[in-house]
């Protein structure tokens, strides 16, 4: 018998209580370990960098209740296999800033995707968790069909992060003139 | 089916600077979206479900109404949705969040965190224990209560199904008046949203059931299978 899928409601906005229980001040929940604070293992071959950036509200203030989770292929354009979840992350954003940061490894293009990580975003006043991607400045964009089907530049670098040496910006901004693209997927 | 709320609910006044102005671009679901994070039960300690004693101080409980609300994890064919992890959190039953942000005088219990976790065994069934959450005022320009409710996050097995929802009790008379609720707008999805005294399940002279299924998005008859297997 089918049955309708149930609605989503947002995540609010203490969310970090139930996703990242100690970063929300519940001392030594779960052993004091947060769940996909860890990219992949630090012995993962590939090249290793970093990903910050802040999360925005349409009027430019700082989404400071967000939680964001990442999802991505290794190294050698593999995801995880079942029963796995290397290449899943999760973030709070800080409470002052919305800001995160994420150490991981450069993913492979798989197909004619480019290199990419996916990006889910839930927070107060979000009603359904939105899905973004992280693309990267310098690598084989263009062929990419996600990119391809945005045709205004400015749309279509709120997918990039900019570059500089092994760190990587990549900013998000839930409305307005610089809103990111959001994916129905 | 999906019944998910629009992004923009007005009513719902954080959804105003917090929705896209733009349409969400459609995008078929590739070898990423079909596949996500699973989790192993070895991650889950004896207590992470019961969220009575999960955060209290040795011999002690938390304070309140004694529950189980336990259900299936489904797809929208009610396939079950095995070995998945469900994650929840809720305020007390005062209606208090421990979180430095929750302003509401309303005292904490020092033996309630708000905070569990469980995986769904074969047959996508779960289970956990905690006290009933308190109903508690919020700023939305109004006198708004939330209805008691408990949040819950799922992870299905791809990319494409992780949900965030809540769930509510059968008969509390602020389901129809809050704006969050409401910003599903159909009475169905809202019924979905309900959970059910479950007699046949309440423990005499222990606790109370409630039952609760969750419905992830569908693995056929949906773009989401076709990729699957089409592909």
């Amino acid at each position: 018998m089918a049955r309708s899928q149930s609605a989503s409601q947002t995540a609010g906005p203490y969310v970090h209580i139930g996703c990242t229980p100690n970063f929300a001040g519940l001392e030594n929940m779960y052993g004091g370990h947060e769940l996909g604070a860890e990219m992949f293992s630090s012995d993962a071959v590939g090249t290793w960098m970093t990903v910050t950036g802040q999360i925005f509200d349409g009027d430019g203030m700082p989404v400071t209740d967000a939680m964001l989770e990442f999802w991505q292929t290794d190294a050698s354009g593999r995801y995880a296999p079942h029963g796995g979840s290397e290449g899943w992350g999760r973030r709070a954003v800080d409470a002052e800033e919305a800001r995160y940061k994420l150490r991981t490894i450069l993913p492979a293009g798989l197909g004619c995707e480019a290199p990419h990580i996916k990006v889910w975003i839930v927070a107060r006043g979000i009603n359904l968790g939105l899905h973004t991607r992280i693309y990267f400045d310098g690598q084989d964009n263009w062929q990419d069909p996600v990119l391809a089907a945005i045709d205004d530049p400015v749309r279509k670098s709120s997918l990039i992060a900019t570059r500089d040496g092994d760190h990587y910006t990549f900013d998000i901004h839930l409305q307005g003139d610089y809103e990111t693209v959001f994916l129905n997927v | 089916m999906s019944l998910h709320p629009q992004a923009l609910t007005p009513d719902y006044r954080s959804s105003r600077l917090r929705s896209p102005n733009q349409k969400l671009l459609s995008l078929p679901a590739g070898p990423g979206e079909l596949t996500g994070p699973t989790f192993g039960h070895g991650l889950i300690g004896p207590n992470d479900n019961d969220l009575i004693i999960n955060y209290a101080a040795p011999g002690q409980a938390a304070i309140g109404e004694q529950l189980m609300v336990h259900g299936y994890l489904l797809d929208e064919n009610a396939r079950p949705v095995s070995n998945a992890l469900l994650e929840f959190w809720q305020a007390n039953a005062g209606g208090r969040y421990r979180h430095q942000k929750d302003s509401y005088l309303a005292p904490l219990d020092p033996n309630f965190g708000g905070c569990g976790r469980t995986i769904t065994d074969n047959d996508g069934y779960y289970s956990l224990r905690t006290v009933r959450p308190g109903p508690y005022p919020w700023p939305n320009g109004g006198n708004d209560w939330r209805p008691a409710h408990i949040h819950f996050s799922c992870f299905g097995t791809g990319w494409a199904q992780r949900l965030i929802t809540q769930m509510y009790f059968e008969g509390d008379p602020h389901i129809p008046l809050c704006p969050i609720v409401q910003s599903t707008a159909d009475p169905k999805a809202i019924e979905g949203l309900t959970a059910r005294l479950d007699m046949a399940n309440t423990e005499p002279m222990n606790f109370r059931a409630f039952r609760f299924d969750v419905i992830l998005r569908g693995k056929e008859s949906t773009l989401f299978e076709n990729k699957l297997e089409g592909n």
